[in-house]
């Protein structure tokens, strides 16, 4: 039987493991208020920059000139790039764990290309630096505080190797945020660029001739799906870690509730232990 | 016809400004364009410099960086790089970057990006004169 002074230590070490993960979940319902509010500031100007591509597309639908654009090009899919957005810190649940099977998914999926990663955030970095699937770029240290020339940069590399004929096409592995308590996982391919429809014809008036506007319209485009696909998955990030700190709060209450109960017993079980001994004692004096 | 279109401008973090104006004057890629409320449906790329527009009577500055205008029925949408008001430019780094931008084009070194020098000259001007504006 252990002793008290063991149970005590440990309902100690409980409660400091429990006054941590109580903290970790204020600082991320903290974060997540900021992150929140950027992913809905910034989707405005993705959804205004989807009105104008279709508009410029819709004018376009027959010229020839489009199927030229180098963004557009489908080609059969032998070498893929995955940009896969993870986070850079753990203790957030399934979070990366999710991200890294989808991953895997992926590979599995394409088991006839080549597929490299293309590594945003340490997790997804860590894993397959192990593998021996090529990890073609690798960005730490961004979801602290996401910037959009961050995101460009990264984008116009990947631009430039698929414009190049070095890949065939980027695929997006990112955790939408939907709610605190929900993430959805998003599988998605960025280039070549799938035009999105809906719009109607319009006769606009254009400064620029269409496909030149069109040609610079698209990277944009790229820019800003993996802009938007790094604020999400910093939102989701924090949001699954406050439910992950939430849980954990609750299950060390648990915890110190089970000890405390089983120290009263061990502590009363002592007790009875020296009355026994002290009136036996008294009993052989007499 | 109504005498006010509705101006959106966007950047990539926030939307800026959502207002019914009654015109704007913005720097497009070929030069100053005015809109008016019934104007017709139009897409254009945009510069960099400073723009305008009224909204309420009142005259205000803006001071954008490329990106694209689309005109269409009763709104127009400005997507920009960046864009800033002209009571929130900092004069005095925007002086300091016009200065550097303005060395670095008077002494090129070997292999420097003169059209990244060339844009952050602009971009300084743009700002400096959109403040001046706004005193």
């Amino acid at each position: 039987m252990p002793s008290l002074i063991d149970i005590r230590r440990r309902i100690r070490s409980v409660k400091n493991t429990q006054q941590i993960t109580r903290a970790m979940k204020m600082v991320s319902a903290a974060k997540l208020r900021r992150a929140q509010e950027r992913v809905v500031s910034a989707r405005p100007y993705a959804r205004l920059l989807q009105s104008v591509l279709s508009d410029v597309a819709a004018a376009l639908a027959s010229d020839e000139r489009v199927s030229a654009l180098p963004l557009l090009a489908q080609r059969p899919e032998k070498t893929i790039q995955l940009m896969l957005v993870t986070a850079d810190k753990g203790l957030a649940g399934a979070f990366n764990t999710n991200l890294i099977k989808a991953s895997q998914f992926f590979l599995e999926e394409h088991a006839g290309a080549t597929v490299e990663i293309e590594a945003i955030g340490r997790k997804g970095r860590d894993f397959w630096r192990k593998r021996d699937t090529v990890v073609s770029g690798e960005y730490i240290g961004l979801s602290g505080k996401v910037r959009y020339s961050d995101a460009e940069g990264i984008a116009k590399k990947a631009i430039e190797r698929f414009s190049n004929g070095e890949i065939d096409a980027v695929y997006l592995i990112n955790n939408e945020f939907r709610s605190v308590i929900s993430q959805k996982l998003s599988v998605r391919r960025v280039l070549p660029v799938e035009i999105p429809a809906g719009a109607e014809l319009v006769d606009f008036i254009f400064e620029q001739p269409p496909a030149d506007m069109l040609a610079s319209l698209l990277p944009k485009y790229v820019e800003i799906a993996l802009y938007g696909a790094m604020l999400e998955s910093t939102a989701a990030e924090h949001a699954a870690r406050m439910t992950a700190m939430d849980a954990a709060t609750s299950n060390a209450s648990d915890m110190i509730e089970k000890l405390t109960l089983y120290m009263n017993r061990v502590r009363q079980a002592s007790i009875t232990k020296e009355i026994i001994e002290v009136v036996s004692g008294a009993a052989a004096a007499e | 016809m109504a005498d006010t279109f509705e101006l959106e401008i966007c950047t990539p973090d926030k939307m800026l400004v959502r207002e019914q104006v009654s015109d704007v004057q913005i720097p497009a890629a070929n030069g100053y364009l005015g809109l008016l409320p019934g104007h017709a449906a139009l897409l254009s790329e945009l510069g960099t410099g400073e723009m305008s527009y009224t909204a309420e009577g009142r005259v205000r500055h803006l001071v954008i960086h490329g990106g694209f205008l689309e005109v269409l029925r009763d709104h127009a949408r400005v997507l920009t790089d960046a864009a800033e008001k002209a009571d929130e430019v900092d004069e005095a780094r925007a002086r300091i970057s016009l200065q550097k931008a303005q060395a670095r084009l008077e002494k090129p070194v070997e292999g420097m990006d003169v059209a990244r020098a060339l844009n952050a000259m602009k971009r300084a001007e743009a700002r400096l004169k959109a403040a001046a504006r706004n005193k």
